[in-house]
């Protein structure tokens, strides 16, 4: 590798990528197979190939634009890019790292809002319990979005199937779960 | 014989029909299922949004507490639940640094000796090989097998079956007397955790899924993850309302159809508790 190419790869957002998740987006050509399967394409502001590009350019303006956009959490994970690209890049990984970042830094995107507060509701329920308890993150979903109507509907049909607990299940040992959050997702005083 | 059980938080809830059908199955063929004491929620998507050590190090504590019971296979039914314990023993396998500073974190050591099987691999491995001679009635039904996402993808970590066109659970289902369509859909995402957050996205992604089944007539589903399930069972007045048609095609999970094949009680198997009413 000569000097120049390896000084573009270990500099900006994309070297930050590489470092930290091993996955070296200078090795997209720029195929479009996976903006061409991605389930989630039309409804991102940048489809993956395009967020990759933006990331080779090495511009910082257009680096912003990748953490602030609405591709990264819309992105569903379904590995379907991952299995089709044919540099096997691991865009899913890159995506995890992206969202991680653009979070911590404050720049995750507005339209975003819903799909992160689900997230939040989610793990909160998890540090608390240790389980998933489906009531509670619908609660707190809820509450934190106003949509207090969404999915009303649904309530009385699970609860006639016995599909919605009333009460939570608890980890015994609730402890060692605090514990797991405040050394990963609470450490550096991340509000969740 | 004795094999380990993850749950997971889906199959104590709203998918408490997927854990009713393991069960009445593995019963069935003598397979005592033993639940990881004390066992956590493995993260899901949300934690692995949010943060990458959360992510891994709540699937470990899963896996360590199994190496402690002395389990040395644990049945993961669920697609998902799978996917997170298999990227983590993809993740700590490889980097011994890693594997040390997650057993940190979770706070108990994780060895990385506990195989973990899906559903297919566990009837693939220890109900196909005795099926013989058991199916009293059989799924005489054209299925339309879907495995999502999560169940092959990506194949560098799972190792399992094929990403596109995959074929263990059609070759399941012809064992037991079924029809397996040809379709497209077969590996299309659901729209998975957006159910709550985007439900738009999921009736139209869940809604081309439904579609293709139907127009190929399909007379039922066939499904191994309980987001699947949830989606294409529970969303369907989202899917019917996004398609403008009204498809009325069940969703069972494989273990549900299994057992009606080898003659258990639908009740047993939980088929009554679906939002799309069961009439095969």
């Amino acid at each position: 590798m000569s000097a120049e190419a390896k000084h573009i790869t270990v500099s900006g957002l994309s070297g930050e990528v590489l470092e930290i998740t091993g996955v070296n987006t200078f090795e997209c050509y720029q195929c479009g197979k996976c903006s061409a399967g991605c389930p989630l394409s039309a409804e991102m502001d940048y489809p993956p190939s395009y967020l990759i590009r933006l990331l080779q350019t090495g511009d910082p303006e257009l680096e912003e634009k990748v953490l602030r956009s609405f591709t990264i959490w819309v992105c569903l994970t379904c590995e379907v890019c991952y299995s089709r690209c044919p540099m096997s890049i691991d865009i899913p990984k890159m995506m995890d790292f992206l969202r991680e970042k653009s979070r911590k830094e404050g720049k995750a995107n507005p339209k975003a809002k819903e799909i992160i507060a689900f997230h939040k509701a989610f793990l909160k329920s998890i540090e608390k319990t240790g389980r998933l308890y489906e009531l509670g993150v619908l609660g707190a979903y809820k509450s934190s979005t106003f949509h207090f109507t969404q999915d009303l509907a649904l309530a009385p049909k699970a609860i006639a199937r016995g599909k919605l607990h009333f009460l939570p299940e608890f980890v015994k040992d609730r402890a060692n779960i605090v514990s797991i959050f405040s050394k990963t997702v609470r450490k550096k005083k991340v509000k969740l | 014989m004795i094999l380990g059980f993850y749950p997971g938080c889906s199959l104590k809830g709203s998918s408490r029909e997927y854990t009713e059908s393991v069960l009445a199955i593995t019963k069935a063929f003598d397979i005592e299922l033993q639940e990881i004491s004390d066992w956590n929620c493995c993260g899901a998507t949300a934690a692995h949004n949010f943060n990458k050590e959360l992510s891994l190090a709540l699937p470990a504590r899963i896996m360590a507490l199994a190496e402690k019971q002395g389990l040395q296979e644990v049945v993961v039914p669920c697609a998902a639940c799978y996917s997170r314990l298999a990227v983590t023993q993809h993740e700590l396998g490889k980097n011994d640094e890693l594997k040390e500073k997650i057993s940190q974190v979770a706070g108990i050591e994780y060895k990385g000796t506990v195989k973990i099987l899906n559903i297919i691999q566990l009837l693939d491995k220890y109900v196909i090989p005795k099926i013989e001679g058991r199916v009293v009635q059989p799924f005489n039904h054209k299925v339309a097998c879907y495995y999502g996402c999560l169940l092959v993808r990506p194949h560098a970590v799972l190792q399992f079956d094929r990403e596109e066109d995959p074929q263990s659970m059609d070759t399941l289902m012809t064992k037991v007397g079924a029809t397996p369509i040809e379709w497209a859909f077969k590996t299309e995402c659901c729209g998975a955790g957006l159910s709550i957050s985007r439900t738009a996205t999921v009736a139209r992604l869940s809604g081309s899924i439904m579609k293709d089944a139907a127009d190929r007539g399909a007379e039922a589903i066939i499904v191994a993850c309980p987001m699947c399930h949830s989606n294409l069972d529970m969303r369907r007045a989202e899917i019917n309302n996004f398609l403008k048609e009204k498809i009325d095609i069940p969703v069972l999970y494989v273990t549900q159809a299994l057992g009606m094949a080898i003659g258990l009680e639908k009740k047993e198997l939980g088929v009554q508790r679906h939002f799309v009413r069961v009439g095969i």
